[in-house]
């Protein structure tokens, strides 16, 4: 394993931590923080793809007009952008997500899963 | 006792909220030049309304940004990223860029990249700002039931 | 025309955003006008959708950015058959229940951001079916899969909340899988454009990543499309909504989000001819056929009624998923392409009339809740004397979903069957006659705890529903008839062009048209960016 190939493991780690608590966890505060965790893993994955060895942020410092150049040094920016958008649409998610969990507190009164079955068949 | 925190979080409160402001706004115009852009300043802005609606207490945070204004700016924020995207067609195409394009790095150079990151910004702020309102108000409105 | 499709996302988005401002104006004046607001967006949608069939394959480049030469930046929006025949189908129904919601809705408080919620999730269908670019799929299926989060859980009591709760979890970790694949993708091609990614994956040999990758996406979609091992947020989610979002969510979202994309993923941008395609193929095609029976079998146990129609829901995609899986097994064999034309026909034959007839249903269950305020067949008796439109059209969908002709689902159930057979695959033909006539059965039960019997006491003084929904219901009734009925007239227009999408892969790939612009900037013309500037 290389040293290049670290950030993927670190991706799959998270990956498989998010999806063990939301498996097997019975809070929905911590299950909620798994998808969240989950999400991260998949955006840090997604961010990866962009990584350029020895690569500059890019951002085009005062002066340097010249794209062709600019863009034989810097990372992928696309990447990036995809993160954004996948964190904006993460941030709605999860506001939605904790916005149910105090409904359900409020009618069933407990954080429990198990204990929120009345759906069943 | 009385709503909020106490006089000295008050007072830093009201200095920090106008930077804090500045801060995001000056994130968001800025946005086609320095990392940021639409987002980053509206959860900025966000940030600023929701210490003041820490410090404050909600009764007079909600005097100061009233529910008709945060939806009024949520709605706006998005009808003018529609506008600007219609207007697009003024110049050839669905969210053609249809200002001049400066010179670069200028504040004026990215067209109507600014008019977006503000709409952005606006319904971004606004919209955090809502969600975290309506989650303290919903705790708020539930212990007043439950108290004798 | 090209460069008026994004107005499919954006009139909707606008009218939803319009109506959140409704709040403020006097309570029942800002209902009504957005309630006008929104059917008028439907209609023009409705309007839009049908000027655009039989226009062709088109490409609509969004930005004004020119090729650079090296990689294409832009978006783009790309109509062909298989878009048509959905959007036709989306905003068809999405029309028909805001009719219906005319009347519904009046009942629940927050009317107004029911509407903004249901024009966001049309825009979020509408913009997945058109787009043309991977993420952008991505995006809209997110937009619109979380507007059916807060419209599940719109009536805020315990058993919404739970489902709307499971929903989103399950929901949020299929669209992560999704975005995973996006990634991998993006990994492999370099490209985001579906198009232009088909391209680079025909020109290489398969790798374990492009495995993964398509992994991910059948994991993704096939949540969104209820197939069985995804399916078990369903039969929560759908019954718990109010009736007309049950009746988009089970008539739309899960084919738009869901086998649209799954199908246009394997079939355009993976392809079915490609080493791979055979088992991408016999993957659709066992999930398909395990979703057909166990949703038949789950769902002849139900009481409930609107929990029943669910799972019929998980049952019919099945019959489309298997379909279209055949279709693709046997251009991935190399067999007939006759064989594997009318089996992808058969599919997406399969897919309208679903969209339409279980639409209906989910109508028919809201006006007897409407009405009754019970779903539980126990409960419920005699509705045909008092609410004749009701049972009426409640009786159509019912013929029509278990395959009776000359109602649209016979005619389709037909031709799955005989594709099937004529595949070769003789038990999964037998399974499809099985569960067929189990679906029958399950609606006589339907019918008879419904509609006939003696009236309980709860239900003897019923009357029938307000005007908007009962022309909401007879509309779809019309149309399970007409489909059914006009087949050999509309076919060529709408589901023939499709299937030839899907059995003609490389087509999609053909359609990839790099963007030429003749845009004007005022003041500036066109200027090489190496130019340096001098303050």
């Amino acid at each position: 394993m290389t040293f290049g190939t670290l950030p993927y493991v670190l991706a799959l780690v998270l990956m498989l931590i998010g999806l063990y608590v939301i498996v097997a966890k019975k809070n929905i505060i911590k299950i909620i923080l798994g998808v969240l965790i989950l999400e991260h893993s998949i955006n840090l994955f997604l961010l990866l793809q962009g990584y350029r060895h020895g690569g500059t942020a890019p951002i085009r410092a005062p002066g340097q007009l010249d794209t062709e150049a600019f863009a034989a040094t810097s990372v992928d920016p696309l990447p990036q952008a995809l993160i954004l958008t996948s964190i904006v649409i993460g941030l709605g998610c999860l506001a939605l997500m904790v916005c149910l969990a105090v409904r359900l507190y409020e009618r069933f009164g407990t954080f429990d899963i198990t204990r929120i079955r009345e759906l069943r068949g | 006792m009385p709503a909020g925190m106490s006089l000295i979080v008050k007072t830093v409160a009201r200095l920090a909220v106008s930077f804090i402001t500045v801060f995001g706004i000056y994130i968001i115009i800025y946005g086609h030049l320095t990392p940021g852009g639409g987002f980053a300043g509206g959860t900025i802005l966000a940030a600023g309304l929701v210490l003041l609606l820490l410090a404050f207490g909600r009764q007079r945070a909600r005097q100061i940004v009233t529910h008709e204004a945060v939806i009024t700016w949520d709605c706006m924020g998005a009808l003018g990223f529609a506008a600007v995207a219609v207007l697009g067609y003024v110049a050839g195409g669905f969210f053609v860029n249809f200002l001049a394009r400066g010179e670069p790095y200028h504040l004026a150079s990215g067209g109507t990249i600014v008019l977006s990151n503000s709409a952005i910004g606006a319904k971004v702020g606004a919209g955090l700002f809502g969600m975290f309102w309506a989650l303290a108000a919903f705790r708020s409105s539930r212990t007043k039931e439950e108290q004798p | 025309m090209s460069s008026l499709l994004p107005l499919f996302v954006i009139v909707p988005l606008a009218a939803g955003f319009i109506a959140p401002l409704g709040q403020f104006w006097n309570q029942t004046h800002g209902a009504r006008t957005v309630r006008a607001l929104a059917l008028l967006a439907g209609a023009c949608l409705l309007a839009g959708s049908l000027a655009l069939l039989g226009r062709g394959p088109v490409v609509c480049w969004i930005g004004g950015w020119p090729e650079p030469g090296r990689a294409t930046v832009g978006l783009s929006l790309v109509v062909d058959g298989l878009t048509e025949l959905l959007l036709v189908t989306v905003n068809t129904i999405a029309f028909l229940a805001l009719l219906y919601s005319w009347s519904y809705v009046q009942r629940f408080t927050g009317q107004v951001l029911y509407y903004c919620l249901f024009l966001i999730m049309l825009a979020g269908m509408n913009g997945v079916v058109l787009s043309g670019d991977l993420f952008n799929v991505f995006v809209f299926m997110e937009v619109a899969v979380m507007a059916s989060y807060a419209l599940v859980a719109f009536g805020v009591d315990r058993s919404e909340l739970e489902a709307s709760f499971k929903y989103i979890i399950l929901g949020s970790v299929s669209s992560l899988f999704v975005l995973l694949g996006v990634g991998l993708l993006y990994n492999l091609t370099g490209q985001l454009n579906m198009a232009l990614v088909a391209q680079h994956l025909a020109a290489r040999e398969p790798t374990p990543a492009v495995w993964l990758a398509a992994g991910c996406f059948v994991m993704g979609f096939g949540l969104k499309s209820a197939m069985v091992p995804f399916h078990a947020w369903l039969p929560d989610a759908h019954p718990s909504a109010p009736a007309p979002i049950s009746a988009m969510l089970s008539g739309v979202l899960i084919k738009a989000a869901g086998v649209y994309a799954l199908c246009r993923i394997l079939f355009n941008v993976f392809g079915m001819t490609s080493p791979t395609g055979s088992a991408y193929a016999h993957v659709l095609m066992t999930l398909g056929a395990l979703s057909m029976v166990i949703g038949v079998l789950l769902a002849i146990g139900q009481w409930d009624f609107k929990r029943l129609l669910a799972y019929h829901s998980i049952s019919q995609m099945g019959y489309v998923l298997l379909s279209i899986g055949v279709g693709g097994a046997v251009l991935a064999a190399g067999g007939s392409k006759t064989v594997a034309g009318l089996a992808v026909f058969g599919g997406l034959f399969h897919l309208v009339n679903h969209a339409v007839f279980k639409g209906l249903l989910f109508l028919c269950s809201g006006a007897v809740e409407y009405a009754t305020g019970t779903r539980d067949l126990h409960e419920l008796g005699g509705l045909k004397k008092n609410m004749p439109a009701t049972s009426g059209c409640c009786r159509v969908a019912a013929l029509a979903i278990a395959g009776v002709p000359p109602f649209n689902g016979f005619f389709s159930k037909l031709i799955i069957i005989v594709a099937v057979a004529a595949a070769g695959y003789w038990m999964l033909a037998g399974m499809a006659v099985f569960v067929s006539f189990m679906t029958l059965l399950s609606f006589v039960k339907v019918q008879r705890y419904v509609l006939e019997g003696t009236p309980a006491h709860t239900t003897a003084a019923v009357r029938e529903v307000p005007f908007p929904m009962q022309v909401a219901m007879v509309g779809l009734a019309i149309g399970c008839l007409l489909l059914g009925v006009l087949a050999p007239l509309h076919k060529d227009r709408l589901i023939t062009p499709a299937g030839r999408v899907l059995t003609d892969e490389r087509a999609y790939a053909a359609t990839f048209q790099p963007p030429t612009f003749d845009v004007t900037i005022p003041e500036i013309a066109a200027r090489p960016d190496s130019q340096e500037r001098q303050p």
